[in-house]
This record gives structure tokens, sequence and C-alpha cells, in this order.
């Protein structure tokens, strides 16, 4: 797969670097996500994955570096940008004090979509929501809730897919259904994914790319499925032990 | 700027009152208990003054008046304070939306439910006490424009300090109106004031329109200038409001406290 030619890449980050005092959190990183295709960001806790995601979604100004999306800056044309991409985390749930279908009217409206209650019809269907359209938030599960984080984050047929551990608190079956619909939402339209979790599994069987970042810096970055033979380890899980306890030793080799 | 994402924001306090009387009764329950109590205060001293001075339209107009203003200000922090409460920042700042839009959506839920407030207002001083309106002419629209703007303004301020100071932040916000009511002259004239507070005063739109509504009461032709000098300011204070709100916003998503605002504080 031909990934990140400059006329199918959907996010092109470069040399983005966030500095607090005197920590940096991310340093002079670079990447590309092409259309359909989807990319791992992996990393030890405090490696700067979520820091440069929420750059990435316009909610962190970077020190240096620029992100554009579908081709817009983002710093210099914000709402545009935003536009064209949406996020899914564990750690933002949709609020819990509206129903399911008044969150995604309330988003869809924000994201200006069109026919926005067919839309919000086929996504109930899509993520099987229908018979909690009138149920609020606060009330599902943890799988029925990403579920409809993951409809909120489809709304706008997004060109980019921001996912930050999308997964994390969900039970193998789900995330299994979760994991399904991102591949085809990739295979079958023009979305590239971002995706961040500490699932190696997960991350071997979805992404077709990775990036390790650590200490703010990516480290290795490669096909998931060929990468930890590349670096003398036998699964992708040794290949993060290593990056995390000692990331020296991997970039010599 | 797009209406419909202001028109969202609107949408999503409609959906929160629709579901919660519990966020519905304080739109006009307190405001109706003032007014039942300030209007049974204010017979009460027709009935033992002397002086054949009607005191509806100077108490119980002077209080209707400030619990508009009050209401708008609540109207504008309450819609910001259920992004606080329902840790939503994040899910919101990270969307198309800009803060002149999210602002704009505060301005229509606060305008929604200080109006609900005000007709209940209304409806009890005139029915019950006898309030007339009329009494105070044409004057009445710049009073409640002035009152309106100057609440907005307040309520973008107040939602700032939070935003900046963090959720706890929100015990400042409550007692704003009543800190600044001594100084805006709503029940006597800024004479009686000292000194200093009457510096201060001057400064605040309210006086403005406090010190004319007695004035038409009284039989007199209210200051246009007076009344201009309120809007005058108010279109001060609204800017200033935006422009702190703005700075604010910009500094939190420099420091990534929208990402990251959940903590009780976080100054």
């Amino acid at each position: 797969m031909e990934h990140a030619t400059s006329a199918s890449k959907v996010l092109s980050v470069d040399k983005l670097t966030k500095r607090y005092g005197e920590t940096m959190a991310v340093e002079n990183v670079s990447f590309q996500v092409a259309r359909n295709e989807i990319v791992g960001l992996l990393g030890p806790n405090g490696a700067g994955k979520t820091t440069t995601i929420n750059m990435i979604l316009g909610v962190l100004e970077p020190t240096s570096g620029t992100i554009a999306i579908h081709g817009l800056d983002l710093a210099k044309q914000r709402s545009q940008a935003l536009q064209h991409t949406n996020f899914a985390a564990v750690y933002a749930p949709l609020p819990g004090n509206l129903t399911v279908r008044q969150n995604l009217r309330f988003f869809g409206m924000i994201y200006g979509v069109p026919h926005l209650e067919q839309r919000i019809e086929s996504l109930l269907r899509e993520f099987e929501l229908e018979r909690f359209r009138d149920t609020k938030c606060g009330v599902l599960s943890s799988g029925e809730q990403t579920r409809v984080s993951l409809a909120k984050a489809m709304l706008n047929s997004p060109d980019l897919l921001l996912l930050d551990e999308p997964t994390a608190s969900l039970d193998p079956a789900i995330s299994q259904e979760v994991r399904a619909k991102i591949r085809q939402f990739s295979a079958h339209g023009t979305v590239g994914v971002l995706w961040t979790s500490h699932n190696m599994y997960e991350v071997q069987e979805v992404c077709h790319r990775v990036l390790f970042l650590s200490h703010g810096k990516i480290l290795l970055e490669g096909d998931p499925k060929t990468l930890p033979r590349e670096h003398g380890k036998e699964t992708l899980e040794e290949l993060f032990i290593t990056v995390a306890r000692e990331p020296l030793e991997l970039s010599r080799t | 700027m797009l209406p419909s994402r202001a028109g969202a924001i609107f949408l999503r306090q409609l959906y929160l009152l629709r579901g919660s009387p519990a966020r519905i009764l304080p739109l006009f329950g307190w405001v109706a208990i003032d007014i039942v109590l300030w209007g049974f205060i204010t017979r009460y001293l027709n009935a033992v003054s002397r002086s054949g001075f009607n005191f509806v339209p100077a108490i119980l107009g002077a209080v209707l008046l400030w619990d508009f203003f009050s209401r708008v200000m609540q109207g504008v922090t309450t819609a910001f304070f259920e992004d606080v409460w329902s840790r939503n920042f994040l899910n919101v700042f990270a969307t198309p939306l800009s803060i002149w839009e999210y602002l704009l959506g505060l301005v229509l839920s606060s305008i929604f439910t200080s109006s609900l407030g005000l007709v209940v207002m209304l409806v009890l001083a005139t029915a019950v006490f006898g309030l007339s309106f009329f009494s105070y002419g044409l004057m009445l629209i710049p009073f409640l424009l002035t009152l309106f703007a100057f609440g907005i303004a307040l309520g973008i301020v107040a939602s700032a300090l939070v935003l900046r100071l963090g959720p706890a932040a929100e015990w400042f916000v409550w007692p704003i109106p009543a800190l600044i009511s001594p100084f805006a002259g709503v029940f006597y004239p800024l004479s009686i004031l000292p000194a200093w507070m009457q510096v201060v005063a001057r400064v605040l739109p309210p006086s403005y329109v406090f010190e004319n509504m007695r004035s038409v009461v009284a039989g007199h032709a209210g200051s246009p200038a007076g009344v201009a000098a309120g809007g005058a300011l108010v279109v001060l204070y609204i800017a200033g409001a935006c422009w702190i709100f703005a700075r604010v916003y910009r500094r939190a998503v420099r420091t990534g406290l929208i990402a990251r605002y959940s903590a009780e504080t976080v100054s």
C-alpha cells in the first residue's frame, strides 16, 4: 500500500514541538497520514501521544511546527481544517445529561452536517444504537458510550479520524467489533485514521503503519507486522517494552 | 461565523432544560419569590408612608430590573457551567466551533432563560401588585437593553474567570450581582453614597439606569445624556468582556488547559 503521497495525505505534521517550561513534551515530530490508512501512534505513558493528538485537534497550541489537515493549515484556518476531522477518546465521553440523539444532533449542528436527521438515523443503525436513541448517555455502559462516541466521530464523514485509546475500557468482544468498524470505514471510505493504543495485538491487527514515540520524539516507524523483527524482537509488545525501558538501545539499531 | 453553530449551543441548553425540572424551576422560582416579597414590602411602605410617594414603581420596579440583570448574567454563566459540569470542553472545542460562535450560543441561551424570568416577574408585579411599566414610558427600552448588555458582559467575564481559575471559582461567580448592587444605586440615589462609592458607581452602567428610573418615577424627564452614557459604557464592557474571554481562552489553548479541564482547581 502506497502511503501518504502528497495527493492522498489527510494529515501532515511537520517539525511539531511542544515545550512546557523546561519540559519538552513533543520534539520535532513529523509524519503524515494518508486516506484509507490507519496509523498507530504508540509509546509509553508520557511519551507525547495525547499531547500530539491535542495539538492536531486544535486544543493545544504547538510551540513550533505546523499541522495541515486536508491541506489546510490548522493555525491559520482552524475552523475549516477541523471541519475535516473528528475524534473519539476514552477520556472524553459525550455529556451524560443528553440523550444519544440529542448529543448527535448537537455535534451534527456544530459540524454543519447536511441532512442531519438522516445521517443520525444511519449512524444509529450502523452502531446498533437504535434502542438507545432516547437514552441519556450517562446511563449507558462503557461499550455503549464508546459506540456513541464513535458514531459522533463519524457524523461529519471526516477525512481524518483521531482515536485516542478508543477501546481502553471495553471487553475483548466489543473491542473486536470496534476494530472491525474502524477497519471497515478505513477500507471503504476516504478516511485516514490516527490511532493510539496500549494494546499491541490490536495495533498489529488494525494499523497499516506505526510510529513509536519516546520522550516526545519519533523513535521508530514502520509496518507493525515486520517492525519487531527488524529490531530483533519477536512481537510488537516486546518492541513496545524495549521502547519504554531502553529507548537508547533501539535508537542505535 | 456560522449561526447554526451558536444555535447548537442554544439547542443543547433547551434539551437540558426540557429534561430537568431542577434547571427549569430556578429560572422563575427565585424571581417570583423576590417579586412577592418586595411587592408586600412596597405595599406596606405605601400604607405607612404619609408622603404620598408610590413605592411600587420605585422599589418593586427596581427589584424587577435588577433581577432581570442577574438572570441575564446567570443565563450566560449557567450555560457555560454546563460544559464545566459535564467536562465537555474537549468535545466542544476540538470542533470547528469558534469562541465567538460559542459565546453567541451562551448569549442566545441567556436571552431565552432571562426572558422567561422577565415574563413571570412582569405578570406577577403587574397583576398582583399593580406595577405599571407605562409609568417608565419609552425609557424602559434603554433601561432593559442596558441591563441586558451589562448582564451579558458580566456573564462572559465570570465564565472567563472560571475558565482561568478552575471549576471551584464558580463560587466567586454567584455573588457578583450582590457585590455590585450597593454601588449601582438600585434602591437609593447615588448622592447617598460616600464619594469613593459614587466614583465606582459612575463606571457601572446600571447606576445610570436606576438614577433615571427614579427621576422618571418622580415625574421628571429622564436624562438622555445619562442613558447614552450608560449605553456607551455598556458597549465598552461588552468589548472588554469579549477581549478577556478571548485572552483566557488563548491561554488555555497555549497551556493545554482546555484538554484537561477537570481538576478541582487549575490555577
